[in-house]
């Protein structure tokens, strides 16, 4: 989005240095989302809604409280209900506020082949700049958490963009402004982490929920998003976030190594085919062994 | 479709000098446009493939357009190859000639053709092109349209995602390995092979050096039906 006010640190698909590779910033952006505290009334929903100017459109009622099965291309923030059976045989409604993650290895922006469609800044947010995206999908098959979504009519692709706007402004993204619990965050990505650890802390001592903690995936090298589970063994219960997401390794080897052999290989056959000419020179009919005839 | 290979009315054949129709109109329209729309897949695909090859896209219109419109042109191709399949099938089969041919075949790269057995109309290499085409094709659309509908791919399957690009690439470049070779032959190295394609005459003499037993048959052929039987 405002690719003008924030250094960027890498740049999708792209023949060369991003300018703010070699940028240190001290402080990372960081969404703390609490599930513990989230009452699943979706007022981050319509914020998101009302913040990035898309309105409300016709939605899959999935006999749950859910508003839809999954995000959409404008749709880019969605609590997920879950009825989830505790050990005692009680039931619990876990939610979770499902949205892009913001990784600091972002699958996505492995795998797009646009030069420049995705750009990670350098205070860790993932943006996606459709403008140079040409909508072939890629991020799809690349991104961990199931993310990034198509629109038809415009052939690009969407997905939250942790309001990089209102952050480069100093605003806090418009989630954040409206959760009415506070289970919501926003920070720098040491504070959000302390004040996370924190709460699981106190979550196991004084609360007795034993196995809460932090999710903060070290497969991806940490996200630019982070939870609070009540239950950190088994995250797949809060709507399926994977337990150790990390960038298929298909796509490691095909954005890596399948790259260059395949050039490699291709160079190889030009050279070869160059050598072999010059070697042998071309099949021409010996005309003095068909005297008479015109080849 | 040996039948088509009629003698050119221009000059008789066996005379110095003689034509001889390799190629149908029919053929060659069908070959140029298997090769458009692959060379159209080939710069757009490899414009996808590299960073280093993205400026590709721009020479057709550019990233969106280049990949709005790979998919159709690979369509486009795998019907032309259809077609190619239903037109050069029989002629593509691999025979005993074509064995014996396979085995000296050193002789072939080394330009040492008077050592090599005959052959009919396609020789062993052009054979193994045409079919590693097919089958790359047969992938490359399979795998294509997973690429094209990743969407509809369900997330609990997104195996088949990843086994889409997979298949995809290596195809990908086993047709492009073939392309090189097939290009490089047809142009550089076997002089008469391009301009049998354009034209689709050959002379009597080329005919004769590079696939005998199709020489023999289509003047067999012609001397019969010019008689009369
Ligand atoms: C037969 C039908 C085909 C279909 C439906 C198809 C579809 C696709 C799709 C959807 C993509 C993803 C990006 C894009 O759309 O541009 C792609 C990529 C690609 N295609 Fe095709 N394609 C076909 C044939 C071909 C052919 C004949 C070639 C010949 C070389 C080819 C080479 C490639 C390459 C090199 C890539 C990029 C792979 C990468 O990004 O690493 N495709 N194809
Ligand atoms: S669809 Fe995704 S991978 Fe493809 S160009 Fe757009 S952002 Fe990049």
């Amino acid at each position: 989005m405002s690719q003008s006010t924030l250094a960027i640190r890498r740049i999708s698909a792209h023949a060369g240095a991003a300018p703010g590779e070699n940028v240190e910033r001290d402080e990372l952006v960081c969404k703390l989302i609490d599930t513990t505290t989230c009452i699943g009334c979706k007022a981050c929903e319509v914020a998101c809604l009302e913040w990035n100017g898309y309105t409300f459109t016709e939605t899959v009622f999935d006999n749950s409280y859910q508003t839809m099965p999954e995000t959409t291309w404008n749709y880019w923030n969605l609590i997920k209900f879950n009825e989830h059976e505790r050990e005692d045989g009680s039931i619990t409604l876990l939610m979770r506020k499902d949205q892009c993650m913001h990784c600091a290895d972002p699958g996505c922006l492995a795998a797009c082949p646009a030069d420049g469609a995705i750009v990670q800044y350098t205070n860790g947010i993932v943006d996606f700049q459709q403008q140079n995206c040409i909508g072939c999908g890629y991020c799809v098959s690349g991104c961990p958490f199931d993310i990034p979504k198509f629109n038809p009519t415009t052939k690009k692709m969407f997905k939250c963009t942790l309001c990089v706007d209102r952050v480069s402004e100093g605003l806090e993204p418009a989630c954040i402004k409206s959760c009415p619990t506070g289970c919501l965050h926003f920070g720098t990505k040491d504070d959000m982490k302390d004040l996370a650890e924190t709460r699981a802390k106190q979550l196991r001592e004084n609360y007795g929920i034993e196995k809460a903690g932090v999710y903060d995936p070290a497969g991806v090298n940490g996200t630019g998003v982070i939870y609070v589970l009540h239950d950190i063994t088994n995250p797949e219960a809060y709507g399926g976030l994977p337990k150790n997401p990390h960038v298929p390794w298909v796509v490691r080897i095909w954005k890596g190594p399948a790259k260059w052999i395949g050039n490699l290989a291709m160079l190889g056959g030009l050279l070869g085919v160059t050598l072999h000419y010059l070697r042998y020179g071309p099949k021409e009919i010996d005309a003095e062994k068909h005297e008479g005839e015109k080849p | 479709m040996s039948t088509t290979h009629v003698i050119s009315s221009r000059r008789p054949v066996g005379e110095s000098g003689g034509r001889i129709v390799r190629y149908t109109l029919s053929e060659r329209v069908h070959h140029w446009l298997g090769a458009l729309f692959y060379i159209y897949c080939l710069i757009t695909g490899l414009a996808f493939w590299s960073p280093y090859m993205y400026w590709l896209a721009a020479i057709v219109g550019g990233g969106p357009t280049a990949r709005f419109w790979h998919p159709w042109f690979g369509l486009a191709f795998t019907v032309s190859m259809v077609w190619m399949y239903k037109m050069w099938d029989r002629d593509m089969r691999i025979t005993e000639p074509d064995r014996r041919w396979s085995k000296a075949m050193e002789y072939y790269v080394k330009n040492e053709d008077e050592k090599l057995p005959p052959v009919g109309r396609f020789n062993y290499g052009q054979k193994l092109f045409f079919w590693l085409m097919l089958y790359g094709v047969i992938l490359l659309v399979i795998s294509g349209l997973g690429l094209w509908f990743v969407e509809s791919i369900p997330w609990s399957l997104r195996w088949l995602r990843y086994i889409a690009v997979t298949v995809h690439v290596i195809a990908a470049l086993a047709t492009i390995g073939g392309f090189i070779i097939h290009v490089y032959m047809s142009t550089a190295m076997v002089r008469g092979g391009f301009a049998a394609m354009v034209r689709g005459e050959v002379s009597a003499i080329w005919a004769k050096t590079h696939h005998r037993l199709w020489y023999e048959q289509v003047t067999k052929d012609t001397r019969d039906s010019a008689q009369g039987r």
